[in-house]
Parts: C-alpha cells; sequence; structure tokens
C-alpha cells in the first residue's frame, strides 16, 4: 500500500538504461520511507530480464505477459499497467522518460486522477507529497512542484538519476496474465520503421556530435559521424540544419527538438542561439568548434577551438582514434 | 469530418524568461506571446486534412487569458473555422485540472479528430492531450508527425528512439503533435482580415481543486566559464587532453 512501483521499459527484449536508473531512484526513494520497491514489466516472454533487474534490487518484479503485449500497444500497455497499478495501490510510480513512458504515465494518470511530473531531475519525497525539480521553459528555470494526490506518477530525464547495482536477496517474482481483449484496442501498431543503418537516438546518447549552419551542407555530416563514431557517439543537428533538410527533425537538439543530456556534446559549426542552448545545457561537459570567435556557443562551452571545423574535426577524429588506439 | 484543435500561447521562444517576485511564477511583464510550436505543427497538419476531405471544420478550443486573442486570430487566420476561447487569466499548473476543463469543452463538440501539441514549450507537461483521449475514452497516438488518411482510417506516424511506430485507427481519435515534415503555412494579410469575421464562442473554466502546485521556481546555476583552447588543428591535441585528464569524459 505504502511501495514504490517502477515501470521497467523493454522493447524486443531489451531493458532501456533509464528503467534501470529509474528502479535505482526508486530503491533510494522507498528506503528513505521505509517501503518497499516493485519493477513491473510488461512483454511477451520476459522471463530472462529478471536476472538483469535483480542487480539494482528491487523486493518484487513483476512480470506481465501476454502475446499480445509483445510490441508496444497504448491501448493494451494502459490496461495492463492499470491492473497492476489497482492491486498494489502503490504511492509512488517512477516511469523513464522515454517515447514509451511520455505515452503510458498520463494515461495512467488520467485514470487514476494521479499528478504527474515530466522529466524529473530529482525527487524528495515526505510522507503525504512529492517534491519534483524538473526543468520548464526548455530549462531556462527549475520548477519545484509538489503532488499530493495519494498515488504520484513521475517521468525521469534519462541519463540523470545514478544507476546503482546492490547485492541484496533475491526479489520475489510475481507472474501475472493481464485481463486484457486486444480486439477492442482501437489504435494499432502496424508496425516500426528503422533506418537501415541502426543509430543512436540523441536522448539516450552519452556523446553527441553535433553540426549546425556551418557545415554548410549534407555533405558536411559525414566528418562528424566519423566523429561520433570514434568517440562511440551520435550525430545530433540544429534547427537551421533540421529546417534546411540537412538532417532528419529525430536528430535535432533544442527547444522544439529534442533535450539531451550526455557526457559530452561537441557543437560544430553552431552560433548557439537561446532555443539551441537549452537543449543542451544539461551536457556534462561542452565543446565548441566554430569559426567566429564571437559566436554565443563559447559563453557557455566549457572548451572551445576557433578554426575551420572542415580542417579541426578530422584532426580530431584522428587524435581521438590515436588515444583509444593505445588501449 | 469535425476536427478540433486546441492550442495555447507561450511566451516567445526566442527571449529570456524573468521569474516574478514571488518566486512561483513568470513575470509577464514585457513579454510577447507566440503560439505554442507544437500546436502550430498541429494545426497545419489539420488544415492539411481538411484540405483533404471536403466538408471538413476546423474549431479551435482555447483555455487562454482574455487578452489572448491575438492568438486565436492567428490560429483562425491560418486555416481554422471558428474559435472556442475559454477566458482565464490563472490557469492552474495543473494537467489534470486543465484537461478536465477541456475534456468538458471537447465532449460537446463530438469530433472526429482532437488534435493538440505534444507539449506547451513553457511548462514542458507533455500530458494534457493524452490525459483529455483517457477522460473522453477516445483512442490517442501521442507525438506524431505526419498522418495519412485513406478510407475512413487514419494512419499516424510515431516518432520514437531509433526509428518510427505506424499506427491505424478509426475516428473519433486525439492526436498529440511532435514536429514534422510540414512547415506551418504563413497566413497573409487577407486571411488575417477574414480572421476577425470568423465566430469565436467565449466560456469561463470551472477549475477543479488542484493536486499540483509551484513550489518555487529558481534559475538553473550558470555554467562555469570556459575556456578557448586554441586556434586551429594546432589546439587539438590540447583539447583531447583535457577531455581525458581535466573532464574525463573521454
Amino acid at each position: 500500500m505504502n511501495s514504490v512501483l517502477v515501470f521497467v521499459e523493454q522493447r524486443q527484449g531489451r531493458i532501456k538504461q533509464s528503467s534501470l536508473e529509474a528502479l535505482s531512484e526508486g530503491r533510494r526513494l522507498a528506503k528513505k520511507i521505509g517501503s518497499t520497491v516493485s519493477a513491473l514489466v510488461i512483454g511477451n516472454q520476459i522471463d530472462s530480464l529478471v536476472n538483469e533487474i535483480s542487480k539494482f534490487g528491487p523486493d518484487f518484479v513483476i512480470l506481465v505477459q501476454h502475446n499480445a503485449l509483445a510490441n508496444y500497444s497504448p491501448d493494451g500497455y494502459r490496461d495492463a499497467f492499470l491492473e497492476v497499478v489497482k492491486q498494489e495501490q502503490p504511492k509512488v510510480i517512477l516511469v523513464a522518460g522515454t517515447a514509451m513512458g511520455k505515452d503510458i504515465a498520463p494515461r495512467i494518470a488520467a485514470k487514476i486522477d494521479a499528478g504527474l511530473a515530466t522529466d524529473c531531475l530529482a525527487i524528495e519525497i515526505t510522507d503525504d507529497a512529492i517534491i519534483a525539480t524538473r526543468p520548464v521553459f526548455a530549462g531556462k528555470v527549475l520548477q519545484k512542484l509538489k503532488i499530493t494526490s495519494s498515488t504520484k506518477i513521475a517521468t525521469l530525464k534519462p541519463n540523470t538519476f545514478r544507476t546503482e547495482e546492490v547485492s541484496t536477496k533475491a526479489p520475489s517474482i510475481k507472474k501475472i496474465t493481464p485481463q486484457i481483449d486486444p480486439s477492442k484496442w482501437r489504435a494499432v501498431l502496424r508496425g516500426i520503421q528503422e533506418p537501415e543503418a541502426k543509430k543512436q537516438d540523441v536522448s539516450e546518447a552519452s556523446v553527441i556530435v553535433s553540426g549546425g549552419r556551418g557545415m554548410k551542407g549534407p555533405e558536411g555530416y559525414k566528418i562528424l559521424e566519423d566523429l561520433a563514431t570514434a568517440l562511440g557517439g551520435t550525430v545530433g543537428a540544429s534547427r537551421a540544419a533540421v529546417d534546411a533538410g540537412w538532417r532528419p527533425h529525430a536528430e535535432q537538439v533544442g527547444q522544439t527538438g529534442k533535450i539531451v543530456s550526455p557526457n559530452l556534446y561537441v557543437a560544430c559549426g553552431i552560433s548557439g542561439a537561446v532555443q539551441h542552448q537549452v537543449g543542451m545545457a544539461n551536457s556534462k561537459v561542452i565543446v565548441a568548434i566554430n569559426k567566429d570567435p564571437e559566436a554565443p556557443i563559447f559563453k557557455f562551452a566549457d572548451y572551445g577551438i576557433v578554426g575551420d571545423l572542415f580542417e579541426v574535426i578530422p584532426a580530431l577524429t584522428r587524435e581521438v582514434k590515436k588515444l583509444y588506439g593505445k588501449e | 469530418m469535425k476536427i478540433a484543435v486546441c492550442i495555447k500561447q507561450v511566451p516567445d521562444t526566442s527571449v529570456r524568461v524573468k521569474i516574478a517576485p514571488d518566486g512561483k511564477s513568470i513575470d509577464a511583464a514585457g513579454v510577447e506571446h507566440v503560439i505554442n510550436p507544437y500546436d502550430e505543427y498541429a494545426l497545419e497538419e489539420a488544415v492539411r486534412l481538411k484540405e483533404q476531405v471536403a466538408g471538413s471544420e476546423i474549431t479551435l478550443v482555447s483555455l487562454v487569458p482574455d487578452k489572448a486573442q491575438q492568438i486565436v486570430l492567428k490560429a483562425l487566420a491560418i486555416g481554422a473555422d471558428k474559435a472556442v476561447h475559454i477566458k482565464a487569466d490563472n490557469v492552474p499548473n495543473d494537467s489534470l485540472a486543465v484537461a478536465k476543463v477541456l475534456a468538458e469543452e471537447l465532449k460537446l463538440g463530438s469530433y472526429d479528430m482532437i488534435f493538440f501539441g505534444k507539449k506547451a514549450v513553457d511548462y514542458d507537461n507533455h500530458q494534457v492531450g493524452a490525459i483529455v483521449a483517457e477522460i473522453l475514452n477516445l483512442p490517442c497516438i501521442t507525438g506524431c508527425t505526419h498522418y495519412e488518411y485513406s478510407g475512413g482510417k487514419i494512419t499516424a506516424y510515431r516518432e520514437i528512439e531509433g526509428g518510427v511506430e505506424v499506427y491505424e485507427v478509426v475516428p473519433p481519435v486525439v492526436f498529440t503533435q511532435e514536429k514534422g515534415p510540414h512547415e506551418v503555412r504563413y497566413p497573409q494579410l487577407r486571411e488575417l482580415m477574414a480572421a476577425r469575421k470568423k465566430p469565436i464562442a467565449t466560456k469561463q473554466p470551472n477549475f477543479s481543486a488542484p493536486i499540483m502546485q509551484t513550489v518555487e521556481l529558481s534559475y538553473p546555476p550558470p555554467r562555469p566559464a570556459g575556456k578557448i583552447v586554441g586556434k586551429g588543428v594546432e589546439a587539438v591535441p590540447e583539447l583531447v587532453r583535457l577531455l581525458r585528464e581535466e573532464a574525463k569524459v573521454i
């Protein structure tokens, strides 16, 4: 009745890193209020995920399985999730702030009249409330939002909360076959389109090499891809580059794109308009490469190089390869 | 087809926002407002569907202050036919309370399609559209980039990490809009003039007791001043050393 429930997202049997971050935070919150934490996983044939989840110390792992739940379904996952919420009556529900998490959390909130805090950076818990710290106005301001409904829901910003492996006793496993009726589902998933070259999403990447107007055209991004590959990261883009049709919107970082939080963000040929700045300000370290020494990006980058990016970036790629080659 | 598009205003995204002396709200003085960009993308998609399906009509539903009428007029000029302006100078920062007011209004219209922006770029709550759908017991697909309409069915494309989910749905349905491939049309003077003649109904909201409230707003800590490592290719080895030894990120 007093527990913390964490939704652990899996797609194709792979657990989201950000869900493990949520599970670790769930465990910390449960400890503070002397309660238990349960990991909820929805899917089909997912028994094998228990081992990985157990490392993060849940007291219970709740497996909800049905062959119609192999892929995400807004109607199906909501119904399965709700069934568990009604049984467990949790005090707090945590969900990773992914595409799936942001879709399902408000549906649950609506069904149980719960308050929901989106994209949290920190959570304080008391006996009757949670206070979530979250970015608003695309991160220009931080809000402390107090939720006082009997169940409180929060989605957590990926790459923000620390994962913590713990060695405790093995969790108890509950297996549930949900009472769902796929014939009643109205929004039907027809398929998932994946690009030919599988690419890490900017919202989940720990290294992002991002290009703006200074790349001069779509061809310019080849050198960014090389650098991203050398660093084990992914390519991002500014709004200018996306609106020019050089890169897909999925890669856009900024106010009308994605708000990212990598360990390293390399901004190449990006002047640094406010709308871009707010999208990447949560990066741990920012590097700017720009030929204009007056570009605003240098005011908030940790390290800058003034120069021609078509010379500097290939040199940087070579240097990074040299470094990693030694190990 | 009866289409509803919910729009709201947000402070112009290119400006910095200032926290009011109460420490819990934004100082509205001198702030220019614009239509929330995601609501504008939604409106563009709605207008495209209207152009495709003869006899369609778009109604704006807008829960905004009295003085935000300019926002409603601009949206009418982009291509909506009429508007319901629910006037509230103080909209609570509580998505559930807001969604209940909107659902109440939307229920009256028996719409085939209801569009929302996926989020408003002020409080970035990212939840009102889906909550409204659940209250009205309608199917909902969030974060869609674009749609195809054929034979009474809609195919909606939804961006996820590293891919696109393709959904099929039969109206009535709620969509929330991601930035997609279509640029928002720019209303001409003639359309702006015509918008003034389109009907705007006004209403007063009745908010439920809030379960969420802002206890404090603050500015994020400023990033410590960075440094220019150097100029051109010669600076690269030093940059790599700093990233390795000082920042410890590579």
